[in-house]
């Protein structure tokens, strides 16, 4: 077959934005929507951390950087994406196992690799490492992928998970694990297999609480209800509904909210974020930042619909959908929904390292988007 | 395969992905509603109970530690108890600028150098939202002055709590030990939330083994504090559960004889109750105050404990090694006895010296002119040392090792007391796997009158004493009696359950052994005679003499001329009655000298104390 290639057409002078964007390999919708995600985050985190404008400089550098990181990706033609998978992820599995082996601790959990310059999670690697893989091998053949490809898809995904779970991130964790398993749902093995899984599980859990100790049980038991540990897990969720609950429908006004500037909300900056922007903006702008980020996913999900290949369609779609996950992790802990395991409100809470990582996600999706081979007129 | 049926499957994987975006897609839409319901559940359904809540006053939950297990002696005298002190502490998630209050805080407290250096080292370890300790003890003045300034010092606050102490002082540092600030060592093996709101955790003695039923169980309260942190109301609590009290076998009458009977010299003494294995007594020398623990002791104190040359942190009751010396003659005979080597009659000559066959060193018997004919009898009340060179050259290390073994030597009792140590009983297997060397039929005749490798602790002795006064019946050192929960009366009995019986094929053989031990008291050239002077009973014991350095073979012992420090150690084993034993007790002196001038009548004044006799102070025979 011969298609005529083009992308943009040279002869057209006049100034356009579309085509600036479209030279950048820009999705401008994406873009416009995680600006304005970007900017709630600032607002909220300039609150949430007493006014420390020291604080929002940190942050905006970082974001600074990530946003070139999301640059950079997009740039990257998918096709060479799935061309490096495998030693992407073969370089993301031998850090992970170095820093199991020399990982620098910090806050009791190794999972920092030290570069004497800089210090980096090589989880943040995999964290997009296995989506790609994962999308590629299956798309090396026809879909619904074989059991043979599904098993193999399965351990691939599985080691680095298990290596995280060790250091121990259980949060982070679970992400790679969703994001490989959402490659797999997308690929559509069959419901059959899906329900079964999931009975699976629900009919070995009682076999295994009949096997369990008693002070294991109880673990679970605390794992499950922290309110039960008021003195411990208890607490973080016990001040958290209490923010929340307090914001009411309308909130208590930006700056404004009692719990957070007082003491009492813990990780109010970080994991607990949620809970101020729902103390300070109540029901209504809590709401309406998850329509937002629904909003963005659902741009992702429509990239995921419009990409030319098998491979640009799974990875789109994992990457879109995990970022709900990540979302739906951290409210519901915060909400009390959920046990608490850390993870952050993504491109909200302070840090760094996930918010490169994230934009560096959503660089893929601008790839895909705007590497399309469109046929000529 | 063609490139048409390629491009069709492509068409079928894109319907297919496609079906499954929408799938995806819907489900979070799902999701995500969820969280909106349970959002309008927090803040419209249940806004007002959290308004409530948030409404000036916010919700704090605060530990109520648990009071710690209260230490009572034999007879109900407190060992251990806990007092109200005020201390000033501090939350540091709760204060903008830690060292401006500090420098405030300085002006209403007196805080030295120190304190601050502590504080900043204990903040570096603080748990999240837990008190860390400024200073302890306040005077009443300066709780009085910090009380008026509250107002100004949001997150800073006084605390009453119970700490530690020991109104004994130093009577009972090494038996019951101390607390202290749990460490970081600690603080990964204990449960964290059992320790929320305590400061101390038990270092050594009964304070450390029986932490677990002395510490007690946690209780929280759920508070409405205002803007500054301070209490308005309680919402809820659940109360503590104090430790159980312990009550000890130890008895302070006999516990401070003991010490004071000492005077001067290190050493140690064991007092036991045959029948139960109770420790009556357990005093090392010298001691120290374990109330300079309790809060964290200062680095000076500790740097003197630490570096004194007597050592008096080292607890030499349960791990100071000794040579037995003759205390394991009576043992080593019994060992002859019942391995049919010798009989109750059967004699040897000495004439101040042994040698072994086809050699020419001479092993010394203490009494250089020699004791003549003796018998086991008769080398055991005049402790002859050439009797047990030839029984144990008869015997053998290997039968002599493995008898001895049946009676502890060599092996930790079990006491109820952390950090003991084994002492040493030597072996042919022993001294290849330490020194990889060959057992020398030399080393054995030392090993007879319990001095070369031998190692024993004064707890083993008193132990193997035990079991050779109560004919066999074996039970492991027990301090704690009993136990007492938090406001009931009765007690639970913390018995012996190991109850070991030693078989021995004629029970003639300890009467024997019994009978000689009894002929040191009591008989006409006995080595401790003055010990059994108007005892309204007879006594069986046996003295001791541990070697401290080698003396060349003809040269002659003299105490006068030596230092102190180069003086033998002195040891005293006894128990009486003989035939109905009821108490045992081993004394070590260490560079006493001789076990018959320095550790006998120690023995005496136990015996005097215990068994509430109205005696005169004993005179060595000289």
């Amino acid at each position: 077959m011969n298609h005529s290639l083009i992308s943009d057409r040279p002869q057209r002078q006049s100034w356009q934005p579309g085509r600036l964007f479209q030279l950048l390999h820009i999705d401008a919708m994406l873009l416009f929507g995680l600006l304005l995600l970007l900017g709630v985050g600032l607002m909220m985190l300039y609150s949430a951390s007493g006014q420390d404008s020291s604080l929002i400089i940190r942050q905006l550098v970082r974001l600074g950087v990530a946003l070139g990181a999301m640059l950079v990706v997009a740039q990257i033609h998918p096709d060479r994406m799935r061309d490096s998978a495998y030693w992407l992820y073969a370089f993301g599995l031998i850090l992970l196992v170095a820093v199991l082996l020399f990982g620098h601790e910090g806050k009791g959990a190794q999972r920092w690799l030290n570069l004497g310059f800089f210090r980096f999670q090589p989880s943040e690697i995999i964290k997009l490492a296995v989506p790609i893989l994962v999308a590629a091998f299956l798309a090396e053949r026809p879909l619904p992928p074989s059991v043979l490809r599904l098993l193999t898809s399965l351990v691939l995904i599985g080691l680095p998970a298990f290596l995280i779970a060790k250091q121990p991130d259980l949060g982070t964790a679970i992400l790679i694990a969703s994001s490989g398993l959402i490659v797999l749902f997308l690929a559509g093995i069959s419901w059959k297999l899906i329900i079964g899984f999931i009975s699976a599980c629900a009919a070995a859990a009682p076999v295994l609480w009949y096997f369990m100790h008693d002070y294991q049980r109880r673990r679970v038991l605390t794992f499950l209800n922290p309110e039960n540990d008021p003195l411990g897990a208890g607490y973080h969720i016990i001040q958290s509904k209490i923010a929340i609950g307090s914001g009411g429908t309308f909130g208590q006004g930006w700056l404004q909210g009692s719990q957070s500037h007082l003491e009492f909300l813990p990780e109010r900056s970080t994991d607990f974020i949620f809970a101020v922007i729902a103390e300070e903006f109540g029901l209504a702008g809590a709401a309406l930042l998850l329509c937002l980020y629904l909003l963005i996913a659902g741009r992702g999900l429509f990239i995921a619909s419009q990409a030319q290949s098998s491979f640009s369609r799974l990875l789109a779609g994992s990457i879109s959908i995990t970022f709900l996950v990540y979302v739906f992790v951290n409210v519901g802990m915060v909400t009390g929904l959920l046990p608490v395991v850390g993870v952050p409100l993504p491109l909200v809470s302070y840090g760094g390292t996930s918010m490169v990582t994230l934009l560096a996600g959503f660089g893929i999706l601008m790839s895909i988007h705007t590497h399309r081979r469109m046929m000529s007129p | 395969m063609s490139s048409r049926f390629t491009l069709k499957d492509h068409f079928r994987e894109s319907r297919l992905i496609n079906g499954r975006l929408l799938v995806a897609a819907l489900i979070s839409i799902l999701v995500f509603s969820v969280v909106v319901v349970r959002l309008v559940v927090l803040q419209v359904f249940e806004y007002e109970h959290f308004d409530s809540l948030s409404n000036r006053n916010r919700v704090d939950i605060e530990p109520l530690p648990p009071q710690r297990g209260l230490i009572y002696d034999r007879n109900g005298v407190l060992i251990a108890e806990n007092i109200p002190t005020f201390s000033l502490e501090m939350v540091p998630e709760k204060v903008t600028d830690v060292d401006a209050t500090l420098s405030e805080l300085a002006k209403l407290v007196a805080l030295t150098e120190e304190d601050i250096t502590d504080f900043r080292d204990r903040l570096q370890r603080h748990r999240r939202f837990q008190q860390v300790v400024i200073r302890q003890r306040l005077t009443e003045e300066e709780v009085a002055r910090f009380s008026a300034n509250r107002y100004r010092f949001p997150g800073v606050d006084i605390q009453g709590r119970l700490i530690r102490h020991y109104p004994q002082g130093n009577l009972f540092a090494h038996a019951v030990g101390y607390v202290g600030r749990i460490n970081e060592r600690e603080l990964q093996i204990i449960d964290q939330q059992d320790y929320k709101g305590t400061l101390q955790i038990g270092k050594t003695g009964v304070e450390k083994e029986y932490e677990d039923i002395l510490h007690g169980e946690v209780g929280y309260r759920q508070v409405e504090t205002n803007v500054q942190g301070r209490i308005v109301r309680e919402l809820m609590s659940v109360s503590s559960h104090s430790g159980d009290d312990l009550f000890l076998n130890l008895d302070i009458n006999l516990q401070r004889v003991a010490s004071e009977s000492l005077t001067d010299y290190n050493g140690s003494i064991v007092a036991m109750d045959p029948r139960t294995g109770g420790v009556l007594a357990l005093v090392s020398k010298p001691d120290f105050d374990p109330n300079l623990f309790v809060s964290g002791i200062s680095s000076k104190d500790y740097a003197e404990l630490r570096d004194s040359p007597d050592r008096p942190l080292y607890d030499r009751a349960l791990r100071g090694s000794y040579p037995p010396g003759s205390t394991l003659k009576p043992f080593v005979a019994l060992a002859g006895l019942e391995l049919g080597v010798v009989t109750e009659h059967s004699k040897t000559y000495c004439p101040g010296w042994y040698t072994l066959p086809g050699h020419d060193h001479r092993y010394r018997c203490w009494k250089h002119q020699g004791h003549g004919m003796m018998d086991m009898n008769d080398a055991v009340s005049q402790s002859c040392d050439v009797y047990f060179y030839d029984l144990a050259h008869t015997l053998g290390i290997d039968r002599l090792h493995h008898f001895l073994d049946l009676f502890g030597f060599g092996h930790e009792t079990g006491i109820d007391i952390p950090s003991e140590s084994s002492g040493l009983s030597p072996s042919r297997e022993w001294k290849r796997a330490s020194r990889n060397q060959a057992w020398f039929p030399g080393e054995t005749l030392i090993s007879g009158i319990g001095q070369g490798f031998n190692q024993t602790t004064p707890i083993q002795l008193a132990h193997a004493t035990s079991t050779l006064a109560m004919r066999g019946v074996m039970q492991e050192p027990q301090v704690v009696r009993a136990s007492r929960k938090a406001g009931q009366d009765e007690m639970e009995l913390r018995g012996n359950e190991r109850i070991n019986s030693l078989p021995m094929q004629n029970s003639q053989h300890w009467e024997a052994v019994v009978d000689s031990m009894v002929e040191v008291i009591h008989g006409a050239r006995g080595t401790a005679r003055h010990v059994g002077e108007d005892m309204p009973f007879q006594i069986a014991g046996k003295t001791g003499t541990a070697q401290v350095f080698g003396i060349a073979q003809d040269e002659k012992y003299d105490a006068e001329t030596l230092e102190r420090k180069l003086h033998d150690h002195a040891l005293f084993i006894a128990f009486a009655p003989a035939d109905k034993p009821e108490f045992v007790v081993a004394v070590v002196v260490e560079n006493g000298g001789s076990g018959s001038k320095t550790a006998a009548p120690i023995a005496r004044k136990m015996m005097i104390e215990h068994f509430g006799l109205e005696l005169d102070e004993p005179q060595p025979d000289q």
